[in-house]
């Protein structure tokens, strides 16, 4: 993983609140199986309107987004945070964010700052009167710069810290592997494995077939 | 120390305590893996040359992109079957166990786990989809996981986490007849709002709760997420032990003595501290519905759709005239008004076997009305054949719904059952975002009594509007 200290580059204002993971990235995109590639399927549901804040040349370029409340809730999709980084976002900055997004996100190192509403506020209104001002993210500090407005950041230690240093997850925790086969061998019997398979008997199941369409409404969706 | 029932299932878990605000290492019991957010988990196995840990704790279902008509055929749509393949060839490739399209214990992740009794008290359970906490109803804590942490319990059986808040929802009261589990979460939603979870596990109990069924407390634990929350939990009793005693994978023998002794110990202790608590009393609930597009803007069905005017939070009545504009509602018109074009009843919330049998109970012997489309879905292939052996399809099938294969089906749009642009349904699944069901679909959450009533009068209505109205509800 990338190291993230800190970051330059143009901020977006996105002046929404609540926007959950799929309007970030509709479902239909997640059926991909690549781990890259996702740049085209951000906001894909806005993307055609062209007073869309992306859809603005000034804009398009932004590797900083400026959100409203509440971005990232909803499903779990990891495909969110490699949506915006393939993007090439590194970093957004709202009020909340959704839990599984914003550990998502450390881990991707896509930094996800918590900023006061006004401070949000005031860079909303810098970055729609100067299209294309530039951010900075200082990670060390806890910084957001943004022409005369400087806004403190939080971020939790451990994240901090992973995205300072990028830290993959997993190689951390079989550092630890030791502690944890000593904790399998205390797993308790009662505990289920799915192996070896145990279930009912196998039963054919009958495929079911379309209806003759009728004059439903919505039968043109069946297609 | 007193301790709540999250705690004592978290501290059972603990490989190692964190330290200086570095997260515990919890142990994994139950890896529940499907077919959408597990290629890239598997791709990064590979690219790292790491394998998984405990094939022998991790269980794999086909569900989101599956159809539900012409199983037998190939997947029409090549992406989906891109995604399906992808996951056959990783289960084979590391020796996981897979329930596919065809078989007899496909579904819906969250249906199959508990069918097949692998979901049980105490464990931690985790999936790369956010309706994990299904499970939690079993007094498991359950939670979803992005996909870089199923990688990571693949390849480690563990998850580096910070400790959840914890809040009690406490649920005193009896429902009324013609209310149910899904419009107590859907109360519960439209209280704390969909942020008001967040960090938390919610921890459901009081007399309300104690009276449901598993399947309902299924339902009730499976939207704790559209709250915002991480998990939801109930503590184990007798109905949870009953449900699990005898099922493939439950305890036999001693085994199940020392589980049982065991289960009986998880519940929060009378003292044990809570970070929040919210109150709700099930005797004033009626049958609950959304308006909006996410489910904490939701209503009782007496109501009338809301005016933004009247919401003081800016946020708040930009997102709601924001939500009418989308659903195409006017503010004032009764809910009980709005005429749907689709009724879906399925999904992870309401697809299982009680579900089918409530919305037959109110179905039988009548035609849908002739406006609307009816789509019943059985959340898994043994749901299919237990409804089949009870002659539930016959009941579906006279009132000229359609009878489908399991699967999320039209819960999301990410297989062919998909809403129009401008469609409406009345949808007994958890989300009702915008474009969740289809591009530019409308949806409004309800209860299977709910989307029932409505599929025989065309708009939104509650069993208590049907002529049958007191037979029905007599013999619920
Ligand atoms: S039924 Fe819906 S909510 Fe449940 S797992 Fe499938 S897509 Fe997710």
């Amino acid at each position: 993983m990338e190291k993230f200290t800190t970051h330059t580059g143009i901020g977006v204002p996105l002046r929404r609140s609540n926007v959950d993971t799929d309007q970030i990235i509709p479902a239909v995109y997640l059926k991909r199986v690549t781990r890259t590639g996702f740049e085209d399927a951000l906001f894909a549901a806005w993307r055609g309107n062209p007073e869309f804040v992306l859809n603005q040349p000034a804009y398009a370029a932004g590797s900083v987004l400026v959100a409203g409340s509440d971005f990232g809730t909803g499903s779990s999709r990891e495909h969110a945070v490699w949506a915006l980084k393939d993007y090439g976002f590194r970093a957004v900055l709202s009020t909340r964010f959704g839990d599984i997004f914003r550990g998502n996100s450390g881990k991707q190192g896509l930094l996800a700052a918590q900023l006061a509403q006004e401070d949000i506020e005031l860079i909303w209104k810098v970055l729609e009167e100067n299209p294309g001002t530039e951010v900075t993210v200082d990670l060390e500090k806890k910084l957001v710069t943004c022409a005369d407005i400087v806004a403190p950041f939080q971020v939790d230690d451990y994240t901090r810290w992973r995205l300072l240093e990028g830290l993959d997850d997993i190689g951390l925790t079989l550092q630890h592997e030791a502690e944890i086969t000593v904790f399998e061998t205390r797993r308790e019997s009662w505990r289920p494995t799915t192996l070896p398979a145990k279930h009912l008997p196998s039963v054919h199941i009958e495929a079911a077939r379309p209806v003759v369409p009728g004059p439903a409404a919505g039968t043109a969706a069946l297609v | 120390m007193a301790g709540t029932l999250a705690e004592k299932v978290w501290d059972a878990h603990l490989v190692r305590r964190g330290a200086d605000g570095s997260p515990d290492l919890l142990y994994v019991d139950l890896h529940l893996v499907h077919e959408v957010t597990s290629p890239q988990a598997f791709e990064g196995l590979r690219l790292t040359g790491r394998t998984v840990r405990r094939p022998d704790l991790t269980i794999a279902t086909e569900d989101h992109n599956t159809p539900t008509l012409d199983i037998d055929q190939p997947i029409a749509d090549l992406t989906s079957r891109t995604q399906i393949d992808t996951l056959r060839a990783n289960a084979r490739e590391f020796g996981i166990r897979l329930h596919s399209l065809g078989d007899a214990d496909q579904g819906i992740v969250h249906v199959v786990g508990p069918q097949l009794g692998l979901t049980m008290p105490g464990l931690t359970v985790v999936c790369g989809d956010s309706h994990t906490s299904t499970h939690g109803a079993f007094g498991a804590l359950a939670f979803g996981i992005g996909t870089s942490e199923v990688e990571h319990v693949l390849a480690t059986q563990t998850l580096p986490l910070q400790p959840f808040r914890t809040m009690a929802i406490t649920v005193d009261g009896a429902l009324r007849p013609g209310t149910t589990a899904k419009d107590i979460i859907l109360a519960v939603i439209a209280k704390i709002g969909t942020g008001g979870g967040q960090g938390y596990v919610l921890e459901y109990r009081g007399e309300a709760i104690r009276a449901l069924s598993m399947e309902a407390r299924m339902t009730i634990c499976n939207m704790s997420i559209e709250a915002g929350a991480r998990a939801g939990m109930i503590a184990p009793d007798a109905t949870t032990f009953d449900y699990l005693k005898g099922r493939p994978h439950a305890p036999e023998g001693v085994d199940w003595e020392a589980a049982v002794a065991y289960w009986s110990t998880l519940k929060s202790d009378d003292d044990a501290i809570f970070d929040a608590e919210v109150v709700l009393d099930a005797a004033e609930l009626e049958p609950f519905v959304t308006w909006g597009t996410n489910p904490g803007q939701g209503l009782p069905l007496s109501a009338r759709v809301p005016d933004p005017a009247d919401i003081v939070d800016e946020n708040e009545r930009v997102s709601a005239a924001r939500a009418l504009e989308y659903m195409g509602l006017t503010p004032g018109t009764p809910l009980r008004d709005i005429a749907v074009d689709t009724v879906f009843i399925g999904s992870c919330t309401n697809g299982r076997i009680e579900d089918l049998r409530a919305v037959a109970r109110v179905v039988e012997g009548k035609r849908k009305a002739d406006s609307l489309r009816v789509l019943v879905v059985p959340g898994s292939a043994r749901v299919r054949l237990q409804a089949e052996a009870e002659g539930l399809d016959k009941v579906f099938l006279d009132f000229g719904a359609e009878w489908r294969n399991a699967g999320c089906s039209m819960c999301l749009g990410m297989n062919p059952d998909q809403l129009a642009p401008g469609e409406r349904s009345a949808s007994t699944s958890n989300r009702n975002f915008e474009g969740r069901q289809g591009k530019g679909g409308r949806t409004h959450l309800v209860s299977p009594l709910v989307a029932a009533a409505t599929a025989i009068r065309g708009t939104l209505s509650s069993v208590a509007d049907l002529d049958d109205a007191a037979r029905i509800l007599q013999n619920a």
